[in-house]
């Protein structure tokens, strides 16, 4: 099988500072890879370099497009990596107002995506955002309100609901769930764990809970300094690390 | 089904002192399909160590563990992914979900992942449930909140919902009372009739009499040293 996305070298550094060093995968479709780490540790750098936010040094990120196979999208030209990044590949911001505008309705958030990749009938796309609320559990009634007027976890639904409306293959996410209640947290987790099983998203999943990443991620990453200490399936990583700083973050979760 | 040979397991714990456990060394075994195999020996032995080894989330450095031709030790994650969908279930002593999910969900879980449509899934969750005796009022809240006994009763109803080859079970008759106890031997029962290969722990000596064919003292691989 063709690995939906291949990731080989990728380097960055800033200045004399590595940011990351060196991190190769392979990612299949259906599959969801959790990356965890301390602040700083270059999770998110890694995460921006391959979701084509920031040029890494070195490295290609080979995503598997559907019209022309295996590309680097890394030597990608600036048009057709956008191109990418509104069709095949969505992108989900720890602060939602990062990921949406928020002048524009939530119908409008939406249907914005949607007139990106050629929808023109006005009410098709409202039927479409107004479908894409309710599966992201926002009451339909809201369609015509700004997301200034949303809760916190109301816009982090409502930016999935952005991102997933034109039917990615591959989702990145920079900690979908920091800075939220737990309980509206346990609620996205449970919405987005359904989103990926329903329509065979592949998904990496940036974040230092590891809660989240046991119940989202089949496998697991863990980054220090900005390098790969240990890599492997979720579970096994989780209950048997066998990295010193594995074993030393997984030891420091506070038990409830 | 299930064939270990010259398996070992040590744990290094980098920030105790760099202490090194030596836990298991040199186990070899085999579960023949139909067949039900006790792990036995003291607390600490490191039966529940084995059965981790077995599903893969203690990692093994050494020897091998073949399921159904997979040899879990090389895998690749994603092949342990494929092959505990669809070939090996584990009842662990815990239930471990996402919180909010309904029981009736939680349940229908693994056949939805094998692509079963939420009817037939959902229909196999609710003859499951009913006949470890979960209340119907309960299938549509979560679990999260249910007695230790229901929680385990869920855990089992989800791992029996489908006809996994391969199936380890970690005391699935710990904390019940008689009547669901013997639902839950029923459940074994019918799973080795179908052919799957069995590895439990159970210290409750009637139940292993009733479903175990034959035991394995796990002391026996024990270095001495297990924690």
């Amino acid at each position: 099988m063709t690995p939906l996305l291949s990731v080989q070298g990728i380097t960055k550094r800033y200045g004399a500072h590595i940011g990351c060093a060196d991190v190769s995968f392979d990612l299949y479709p259906g599959e969801v890879m959790g990356i965890v780490g301390e602040s700083g540790s270059g999770k998110s750098t890694l995460l921006n370099c391959m979701a084509g936010h920031l040029t890494p040094d070195a490295g290609e990120v080979v995503f598997d497009t559907r019209a022309e196979g295996p590309r680097d999208t890394v030597r990608m030209s600036e048009p057709e990596r956008r191109m990418l990044s509104r069709t095949d590949w969505a992108f989900v911001h720890q602060h939602a107002r990062d990921g949406l505008r928020m002048g524009v309705s939530a119908g409008g958030n939406v249907g914005e995506r949607l007139m990106a990749v050629g929808a023109r009938r006005y009410g098709d796309i409202r039927d479409k955002a107004s479908d894409w609320l309710e599966r992201v559990e926002i009451d339909a009634a809201r369609i015509d309100d700004r997301p200034t007027t949303f809760s916190g976890g109301m816009q982090q639904r409502l930016q999935i609901a952005r991102n997933l409306v034109t039917g990615p293959r591959l989702v990145f996410m920079d900690e979908p769930t920091g800075g939220l209640d737990v309980s509206v947290q346990a609620r996205l987790l449970d919405l987005l764990r359904g989103l990926v099983r329903d329509m065979g998203l592949s998904a990496i999943i940036v974040t230092h809970d590891l809660a989240v990443v046991r119940l989202l991620a089949d496998r697991l990453m863990v980054m220090k300094s900005g390098h790969v200490v240990e890599a492997g399936l979720t579970d096994q990583v989780l209950d048997d690390p066998q990295h010193a700083y594995s074993q030393l973050l997984v030891s420091s979760v506070l038990q409830v | 089904m299930i064939d270990l040979s010259n398996v070992s397991k040590t744990f290094n714990l980098h920030n105790q002192g760099g202490a090194v456990i030596e836990v298991l060394s040199n186990v070899s075994l085999s579960v023949a399909a139909g067949e039900c195999v006790a792990l036995t020996g003291a607390s600490g032995a490191g039966k529940s160590t084995l059965m981790r080894m077995i599903y893969g989330n203690y990692l093994t450095h050494s020897g091998e563990i073949r399921i159904g031709g997979v040899d879990l030790v090389q895998a690749e994650p994603r092949d342990v992914i494929t092959l505990r969908r669809e070939v090996l279930g584990y009842v662990s002593q815990f239930l471990r979900v996402v919180p909010r999910v309904p029981t009736l969900e939680v349940v229908a879980e693994p056949l939805r992942a094998l692509g079963a449509s939420v009817e037939t899934a959902e229909a196999r969750a609710r003859a499951l449930l009913s006949q470890l005796n979960i209340s119907e009022p309960l299938w549509h809240l979560s679990p999260t909140t249910f007695s230790g006994g229901e929680q385990q009763r869920v855990n089992i109803a989800r791992r029996f919902a489908h006809a996994y080859p391969a199936m380890l079970l970690d005391e699935p008759t710990a904390s019940l009372d008689a009547a669901n106890r013997d639902v839950v031997l029923t459940l074994i029962e019918e799973a080795k009739a179908r052919g799957a290969a069995i590895i439990g722990i159970f210290h409750d000596e009637a139940a292993r009499r009733r479903v175990c064919d034959r035991e394995i003292d796990v002391s026996r691989f024990a270095t001495g040293m297990a924690a």
